[in-house]
């Protein structure tokens, strides 16, 4: 019996010290996320693509909000840029080598708060077998109860690397040496208190 | 030249599609390897799958075209020294050539098709896409493609060197009927002077 109380007390000793930190599985299923990239073209227009498999999960308490942290993990073989021929050369040994690097993976090393709902995330990105430190811009868009009970936070980011940074460095001149991310994320509460 | 077949030789339709297409075919091996290889800022970048692509869609209309004259057609009969294995593996290559064209054609095809883009051949008409949006169809029909056109090559490898084996050495009139130089039945070939 003793120990059935001890077990309870833990349980909601558990509970209680996550509860500040909700836990935000980001809404693929439901298409509120989208990873996409814009590159210029000849350095004349925007082309923009995304990949359409990913999944994630972030941690955030509006109260603390220097302690949220975030992982996703990004399907590379689904870029997707509207254009299949050039999806094919994008997935191909000039670009991302998806049959070697199928993943790239984003994780967290820092969350900075600079007020007015924006931040500055740290993290590592890997992407085509390589991993670097990135820096994401982010804009707080939202929070709050969803229509269906549950509970819903999304983010905008944006950020920009040389592609040759990540070991890409097929010739698409120079005005198309770096690419932009452009990050929105809407996370389901897993665990509300 | 007859335009059909004759027991002795092929016709001058035969003849064209056979040397046009070969000629085409295996232009289209080297553009193929060559242009995957183009950097984004070579003039060719753009004109190389283009071309590649408007070809390859005449090559599926004059393979269609040859498959039905030739099932419409007699064949020239074979060299009569030619021995049971050589007819059956010659046969067979044939029906391989035709088979490994239709299905490199296909997959180039679901190639370019797979976003539901249609083929624009040389800017005189297009071939609208019909299976499309299958889950990474550009790929998998990009890898067929590839692997079937290295086997076509080997497969057009050993017709050729059958063809020349038999004009060579055996003297026969096997290269001759696909030339339009064969004999007609006054002149006979050297392999039928051996006969009698």
């Amino acid at each position: 019996m003793n120990r059935l109380i001890a077990l309870g007390f833990a349980l909601l000793l558990g509970f209680g010290a996550t509860a500040h930190a909700t836990e935000y599985k980001i809404d693929t299923a439901g298409a509120h996320a989208f990873i996409q990239f814009k590159i210029k073209h000849l350095g004349y227009s925007w082309l923009y693509g995304r990949f359409d498999e990913f999944e994630g999960r972030f941690n955030y308490d509006p109260k603390k909000p220097e302690a949220s942290s975030v992982e996703v993990t990004i399907n590379t073989a689904s870029i997707n840029s509207a254009h299949a021929e050039r999806d094919k050369h994008l997935r191909g040994k000039d670009f991302l080598e998806v049959d070697k690097y199928p993943k790239a993976t984003f994780k967290s090393t820092s969350f900075t708060p600079k007020g007015d709902g924006k931040a500055e995330l740290k993290g590592t990105l890997t992407l085509h077998g390589v991993s670097r430190e990135i820096t994401i811009d982010v804009t707080e868009i939202g929070g709050g109860k969803d229509p269906w009970g549950g509970y819903r936070q999304g983010f905008h980011g944006t950020t920009e690397f040389a592609l040759k940074d990540f070991g890409i460095d097929y010739n698409l001149g120079p005005a198309s040496r770096t690419v932009q991310l452009i990050l929105d994320v809407e996370g389901i509460a897993q665990n509300m208190m | 030249m007859p335009l059909k077949n004759t027991p002795q030789r092929y016709g001058w339709l035969s003849i064209a599609l056979h040397w046009s297409m070969a000629i085409a075919v295996i232009g289209m091996f080297a553009l193929g390897l060559w242009m995957r290889d183009l950097s984004y800022y070579d003039p060719w970048y753009r004109d190389g799958p283009f071309i590649h692509k408007s070809v390859g869609i005449i090559l599926l209309m004059m393979l269609v075209l040859r498959v039905l004259w030739r099932a419409s057609n007699i064949r020239p009969d074979d060299a009569p020294s030619l021995k049971t294995w050589e007819r059956i593996t010659a046969h067979l290559t044939h029906l391989a050539l035709y088979a490994l064209l239709f299905a490199i054609m296909l997959a180039g095809y679901l190639i370019s098709t797979a976003d539901g883009r249609s083929i624009e051949v040389f800017d005189w008409f297009s071939v609208p896409a019909t299976l499309h949006g299958l889950s990474n169809q550009e790929d998998i029909a990009g890898e067929v493609h590839e692997i079937l056109a290295w086997l076509l090559m080997a497969i057009v490898a050993v017709h050729s060197l059958a063809a020349l084996k038999h004009h060579f050495f055996d003297r026969d009139n096997t290269l001759k009927k696909m030339l339009g130089i064969a004999a007609n039945p006054a002149t006979p070939t050297s392999a039928q002077k051996e006969d009698r």
